[in-house]
């Protein structure tokens, strides 16, 4: 089949998208026709002519062949290596030192907010990213999905090539298309959809485009939106704010059905505010503060709370009222129905709690909590005095803030009527990530003119006719806002890798034809704004800091409504109460993989979800009761039914779930997202109705009698009565500080080993302490690791077969009953043994002990017995069953670290305390002259911690801060009876329960929650 | 004190001696007859056999392709089950080895005269069994281009192996054994390799024979000093017999692991060895000595007394299961009582059980001499016993590992066809060697039998001329 030839214009737009190599020896090498590649092929043969041939091969030919190959694989033996001369810069680049990685500020837009992050970059490319300290969302510290979004930027999946109709074309093509589009209809029928926009600049760019066409209408959509904490905000306000928490100031703090501990615009703060109280072993304990939750799905945050209630939106909203009516909110009747006994006595506690607390107490909805809910939650702040103290009320940060649902439900509308000629989507997925009653596919056919603008060619892109790759925010100039709407700087840590157009060059040539820089546009922007001076030397000091202080947006003056009438009660959705054969299902975004935007991702898609400790998939998170009920068990597979739709996933059963939902994560099944992504899970989204995104709350599940296999890495999650993470509550704190040390099993010392103890020869000697009252079980040490030392994925059946590769895991433990467990996390990683029992069985000492107490592995002499990992007690070592790391494909091997081996197949690997980084500070100190100072060395788990929950340094020296925290009662070691003498510590579980609430339940007894899955799911 | 009352019996060794050969045939008749076995054309059940064991070899090498170009992954192990099928089938094939040594330096040095008929092919079989077992911890490890840093030589990194790692001490005591055995075995075969030599026809067959019988004449000097050497060699191998599984046994039980972290390990990984080496020696003689008619040679009281070692050795073994048990309990270590109860009813039960089944009471049938002398009984029992004492390292290897001390990181580990593969391949490397064994070396100590002809046609044994000797 001849290729069809290129036409002229086609031709150009290839070689504007060339990169590199700009010159070619004819128009028909630059089509690729047939002719030139037959040309080529004969002229220089990769494979050999007869051996392409369509005609069988004769024997002699065939022998023929094989002796050439013979010879002419003998003949570079005797050829010499071509001369190569290695130059040296004759100018050096600006403070490039090779082998010393440069930070630069930039910052990363997610979830309607932009996250100031700094960038580690070898010799121009980036490799890990860090949070920027001095952001106010990072404060050092990021999440899993600002970890991975360095991966992202490297993913070969990536598109590359402006389309058309899925043939190369150029932009410039597209440009002069559109700009005649839009001249000629003045806008009209012209739709722009974009995500939410938090960048000033390109707010004001499409504000710009509009006002040069002004028919044009400009739509939104994301799948994880927030309209109903818009609509709610509406009723309580008037109008549409984001509220800002303070959690320094907040000392009861009720959740409901908020996890403002992951998902969150501002979570990263928050979880740092809110742990803070919690140190105990430093922080004033009679300051701690308490975490009530209700929750409809179980999330990281109603893991951590000091109780726990599961419950659907019905009752979940039944108890607000009755909450709110204490707390002196006044309203009609929302809801009919009774409280339990069970629930009366809580909201009774709850609400003299709060009001106990006054001014100092916080009840935080989430965004898609119930709408009622959310407004109650507002009122409930102005009755308890809470606003400006513990929360504050901003213009939004995200520009022309719209309810998205009925944005995207007008354009669907529209152009199933057909008024809509031209569509441009700007990094927005609608194919995928629309409820299916939308049939925004099959209106998009309507459309003329479509193009999608996007990072990857997914469903929407395979559905347009033009496509144009987008820059990834870590090769882009842009701006962007934190949450509190500090100003964010992005800027390009590489030249695009795969001839990705920065959204701002698109919209500025949708309305000139001269071309402008992404930069000149944003500094254009802000100079506009500016009315310094020097202008010159803020512009840089924005870029050098990653956001311009000062900036964020005053607390609004608000007026709240702490009443409401009967005829508000139709202007929010009021839940009603499931029919016996039904239940609720909660959507929710996933905790890796987002709304799908990052199904490519492998570090995300392999990041053990939070309490499931799922990879790779989804499932209907179901509670023990609900499995009874239905007889369900682990990876059974059931079909959900919304009335209409009916979607298929297998179950897993999470202790603690409510008994009245079921819940399932969005972003998986997608079709078109590259090879990682594709066909992984179940699309749920199908489920969701234009009015109905998060809660179904008539739906059916029916048992399918198959099974689906889940890539698990954690299938038993109970303690069995072993004291792995030790707990307390806070009044058996105060009259047993040495709490974690009750249990402990005989006499621990160094003369109990056959060996001697390891002498204290250098001055440093490494330990580390975890602080369990921090940690939340975010899982960002887990991928900030990957990305330090270049942990390689390897997929879902290798987690299934229990290789993965991790080398920080984040343990997940309930604790009392299986309805109500208390749950623990566990960060768990090398503990550096003093007394490793992995050294003295490697036959050929490829683990050894260093000078400075860390337990090395030597990869170079590992012969791969495994000896080492069998007599691991706390199992943290990992070996390359195959050879997981990819050295060698382009781009992708530009992410690693080159301060870490990339490991071979057959070698053991595991934590090594970021002992580059060790290493790193004692070159810097060494060379200043000085000591390494506490503090210095910050490991890549520690760095990322929001919670600051891990504490790293010299347990030689006495003041340092791991030090004075080993000295703390509630320091413990992991099996400290095997007499392995670890040098990581934890720091015990205070939790602060409210005496009022707690059964009479006996401390001693750990009442034992029983493997619920104990047939299913992953390491079979 | 009364002496004990005298009774009036034969002597028992010339007793023994007629049950144990039963051939009333001349010095040449025996030579004849065994050295027959090879120079007589091959015969079609040899050829069948043959057949059968290249295909399954043929099987091993596949697996090894697959094992060496894609790694060790294509097994079932994982973190936190490291170890699988290949120290399974290792420390089993060492078990199996270590009957032929028994038989041939134990026996040889207790003056077990029964031992004569059946020491050779036992003693082939240990070196089979060996070299199967010394294939695993090859292909185990996750670069074997490398596993002869092992191996303490002199090198330019100036680096030597690990010396307090049991594993290291397997590559001593492995290979010490494997020497010895071999050099036993050897030995004892030069003087019928001389008599191969001198009866074979075919020109190119005497060369051979007479290059590996290294110029025996069967002189009296040569005697002494074959004697001499041979009771050396014993003298050499009984203690590896104790020692090669004592130190498989350390590779357990020197870990921290529940389950492995046990001093019963050593007795009780020996009594396994000749338990199921003994197992296995029955399993070959029972079908070779029916196939070539050597009923007269390897005689039912052979059969007899391996089966009372394989009670008494099943016996010392389910000692060392009930200890296991009563260790866990006693220890009152909630990891060591959780592991047995683990064992017991966790996922593996239904193996623990079969287990116990296999190796603690099926073989206390062998109480009944009837069943004793009923060779296919027998030869079920040895079949039971081998499945059973790969059981147990079954369970001792995955059921400790598999949850250990953080519930977290537990898992399961399920064999995938590879691991079969190459376990069903390591069989088929056995079966193709000991047929080789068979068609081109004297089965049975020719010459060894002689003797025992030469004291049943005289009626008596001169114990003191055996010792001085």
């Amino acid at each position: 089949m001849a290729k069809k030839k290129m036409t002229i214009q086609q031709i150009r737009a290839k070689l504007q998208n060339r990169q590199g190599e700009k010159f070619w020896r004819s128009l028909d090498e630059l089509a690729e026709t047939e002719e030139f590649n037959q040309f080529l092929q004969e002229e220089y043969p990769h494979g050999s002519a007869p051996m392409t041939a369509k005609e069988d091969l004769s024997r002699r030919d065939f022998l023929k062949l094989m002796g050439a190959s013979l010879v002419m694989t003998m003949l570079p033996g005797c050829s010499r290596q071509p001369l190569e001369k290695i130059v040296p810069y004759v100018t050096a680049p600006e403070e490039i030192i090779p082998g010393k990685p440069l930070y630069f500020a930039t910052s990363m837009p997610f979830n309607g907010s932009s996250t100031g992050l700094l960038v580690e970059s070898h010799m121009g490319r980036p490799t890990k990213i860090e949070g920027n300290p001095e952001h106010v969302d990072s404060l050092g510290a990021t999440s899993a999905i600002h970890q991975s979004a360095v991966l992202g930027l490297y993913d070969p999946d990536r598109s590359n090539q402006v389309l058309k109709d899925g043939q190369a074309d150029s932009i410039n093509n597209l440009y002069r298309f559109l700009r005649k589009e839009l001249k000629d209809s003045e806008g009209k029928g012209v739709r722009i959809l974009t995500d939410r926009i938090v960048s000033p600049t390109l707010a004001s760019q499409i504000r710009q485009v509009i006002k040069a066409f002004p028919g044009i209408k400009w739509h939104q959509h994301e799948a994880i939106h927030s309209d109903d904490a818009r609509r709610a905000q509406q009723m309580v306000f008037g109008e549409y704010v984001d509220p800002i928490y303070d959690f320094k100031r907040a000392r009861t703090i009720l959740a409901l059905d908020s996890n403002f501990m992951d998902n969150q615009p501002g979570h990263l703060r928050y979880t740092r505010e809110f742990t803070a109280r919690r140190r105990v072993v430093d922080s004033d304990v009679n300051q701690m503060n308490r975490l009530y939750a209700i929750e409809s799905s179980p999330t990281m945050t109603g893991a951590n709370a000091d109780h726990l209630m599961a419950k659907n939106s019905y009752r979940m909203t039944l108890m607000v009222c009755a909450l709110a009516q204490q707390i002196g909110v006044k309203f009609p009747a929302i809801v009919d129905g009774k409280l339990s006994n069970e629930e009366i006595k809580w909201v009774h506690v709850v609400a003299e709690d709060l009001i106990k607390h006054r001014g100092e107490s916080l009840v935080i909805a989430g965004d898609r909590a119930p709408q009622w809910v959310q407004a109650l939650a507002h009122s409930m702040n102005a009755r308890l005095d809470n606003v400006s103290r513990t929360v504050n009320y901003i213009q939004p940060v995200a520009s022309n803030p719209q309810l998205l649902q009925e944005s995207i439900s007008d354009l669907s509308q529209a152009m199933e009527k057909g008024d809509v000629n031209t569509l441009i989507m700007l990094n927005t997925n609608p194919v995928y990530t629309t409820a299916r009653e939308l049939s925004f596919e099959t209106h998009l056919g309507k459309v003329s003119n479509t193009v999608h603008f996007g990072l990857y060619r997914d469903e929407t892109a395979m559905a347009c006719q033009w496509h144009v790759p987008s820059m990834h925010f870590l090769e882009m100039f842009s701006d962007g806002r934190a949450s509190d709407g500090t100003v964010t700087m992005m800027q390009p840590l590489i030249h695009p890798l795969y001839n990705g157009i920065s959204v701002h060059e698109f919209l500025h040539g949708l309305i000139s034809a001269d071309a402008k820089t992404a930069h000149d546009i944003v500094r254009d922007y802000w100079k506009s704004t500016s009315k310094t001076v020097d202008f010159e030397l803020v512009w840089r000091k924005a870029l050098h800091d990653g956001f311009v202080a000062r900036t964020a947006f005053k607390p609004k003056k608000v007026q709240m409504r702490v009443e409401f009438a009967a005829d508000d009660l139709g202007k929010l959705n009021r839940p009603s109460s499931t029919k016996a054969d039904q239940i609720e299902v909660v959507i929710n975004p996933d905790p890796a993989v987002w709304d799908g935007r990052f199904a490519n991702n492998g570090w995300l898609q392999e990041l053990p979800k939070p309490l499931t400790k799922i990879t790779w998939d989804n499932a209907l998170l179901v509670s023990p009761a609900t499995a009874e009920k239905y007889k369900l068990e682990n990876e059974d597979m059931v079909e959900v039914s919304n009335g209409k739709v009916r979607v298929s996933l297998p179950v897993w059963i999470v202790p603690g779930h409510c008994a009245q939902s079921v819940s399932a994560y969005l972003g998986y099944g997608r079709k078109h997202s590259g090879a990682l992504g594709n066909d992984k899970g179940f699309n749920v989204t199908k489920l969701q109705t234009a009015e109905h995104q998060w809660r179904l709350s008539g739906a059916t599940i029916s048992k399918l009698g198959i099974k689906y296999g889940l890539a698990s890495t954690q299938i038993h999650h109970s303690m069995h009565g072993r004291e792995l993470v030790r707990s307390a509550s806070l009044d058996e704190y105060k009259h047993h500080p040495d709490f974690a040390h009750a249990h402990a099993h005989g006499t621990q010392g160094y003369e109990l080993s056959m060996y001697p103890q390891h002498p204290d020869r250098a001055p440093h000697q490494w330990g580390m302490t975890v602080n369990l009252n921090q940690c939340v079980g975010c899982n960002a040490c887990v991928t900030a690791c990957q990305s330090e030392n270049n942990t390689p994925v390897v997929g879902k059946e290798e987690v299934r077969r229990g290789r993965e590769m991790h080398w920080i895991r984040v343990d997940n433990y309930y604790e009392g009953e299986i309805d109500q467990p208390t749950t623990h996390h566990q960060p768990v990683m090398c503990m550096h043994c003093e007394n490793a029992p992995c050294e003295p069985v490697c036959p050929v000492q490829a683990t050894g002990h260093s000078d400075e107490g860390l337990n090395e592995m030597t990869y170079n002499r590992c012969v791969g017995t495994r000896y080492c990992s069998n007599n691991c007690p706390y199992k943290v070592r990992r070996f390359n069953f195959f050879q997981y790391a990819d050295k060698h494909s382009e781009p992708a091997k530009l992410r690693s670290n080159p301060d870490v081996t990339v490991r071979n197949r057959g070698v053991m690997e595991k934590c090594t305390f970021c002992v580059q980084r060790i290493n790193q500070a004692r070159i810097t100190a060494k060379k200043e002259n000085r000591d390494i100072k506490d503090g210095e060395v910050v490991t890549a788990c520690q760095a990322v911690c929001p919670a600051e929950a891990i504490s790293f340094g010299n347990i030689r020296d006495p003041q340092s801060e791991v030090s004075r925290l080993k000295e703390s009662p509630l320091n413990y070691g992991l099996l400290t009876e095997l007499n392995t003498f670890p040098r990581l510590s934890y720091l015990a579980r205070v939790r602060n329960p409210n005496p009022k609430l707690e059964t009479h339940k006996p401390k001693a007894a750990h009442v034992t929650v029983h493997d619920h899955s104990e047939h299913g799911g992953g390491k079979h | 004190m009364n002496p004990r009352p005298k009774r009036k019996t034969v002597d028992p060794s010339v007793r023994d001696a007629a049950e144990i050969y039963d051939d009333r045939s001349s010095y040449a008749d025996v030579a004849d007859r065994i050295s027959g076995l090879v120079l007589s054309p091959t015969r079609r059940g040899w050829i069948i056999g043959f057949i059968g064991a290249v295909a399954m070899l043929a099987l091993l090498k596949y697996s090894l392709y697959r094992l060496f170009n894609d790694g060790i992954g294509i097994w079932g192990i994982n973190v936190p089950v490291g170890w699988g099928f290949a120290i399974i089938n290792f420390v089993w094939w060492v078990g199996i080895g270590h009957a032929g040594t028994f038989i041939s330096a134990i026996l040889l040095l207790l003056h077990q005269k029964w031992r004569t008929s059946i020491n050779r092919f036992a003693e082939a079989m240990t070196l089979f069994a060996v070299a199967c077992a010394g294939l695993f911890p090859l292909l185990h490890v996750g670069r074997p281009d490398r596993a002869y840093w092992l191996f303490p030589y002199p090198n330019t990194m100036d680096i030597w192996p690990q010396f307090r790692s049991p594993l290291l001490w397997d590559v001593f005591a492995v290979s010490t054994y494997a020497t010895v055995s071999f050099l036993f075995w050897f030995v004892g075969l030069i003087p019928d390799l001389a008599c191969m030599r001198d009866r074979a026809k075919n020109q190119v067959v005497k060369t051979i024979y007479a290059v590996i019988s290294l110029g025996w004449r069967g002189s009296a000097r040569h005697w002494e000093r074959y004697e001499k050497a041979y009771k050396v060699l014993a003298g050499l191998a009984a203690p590896l017999v104790i020692s090669v599984h004592t130190i498989v046994g350390f590779d357990f039980a020197v870990s921290v692991i529940p389950g492995w972290h046990a001093t019963i390990f050593p007795p009780y990984f020996v009594a396994g060895a000749i338990f199921s080496g003994f197992a296995m020696v029955v399993t070959l003689s029972i079908p070779i000595r029916k196939i070539y008619r050597l009923e007269g040679y390897i005689t039912d009281k052979h059969m007899d007394n391996m089966a009372k070692v394989m009670l008494v050795t099943g016996m010392i073994v389910t000692y060392g299961y009930a200890m296991e048990a009563f260790m866990g309990w006693y220890s009152a270590s909630q990891y060591e009582g959780f592991m047995i109860w683990n064992r017991m009813t966790g996922p593996y039960a239904p193996f623990y059980w079969a287990l116990i089944a296999c190796n603690a009471i099926i073989p206390q049938l062998l109480w009944s001499p009837k069943l004793r002398k009923n060779m296919l009984v027998l030869f079920i029992i040895s079949l039971v016993v081998n499945t059973g004492m790969w059981l147990e390292r079954f369970i001792i290897v995955v059921t400790s590992l598999h949850r250990d001390y953080l519930p977290s990181s537990w898992g399961m580990y399920t064999p995938t066809v590879w691991d079969w593969t190459t376990y069903i391949g390591s069989i088929g490397l056995f079966l193709f060697l000991t047929l080789m064994f068979i068609r081109i070396m004297p089965i049975i100590a020719i010459s060894e039998l002689q003797h025992l002809a030469h004291e049943r046609k005289h009626n008596r044994i001169d114990h003191d001329q055996e010792s001085i000797r």
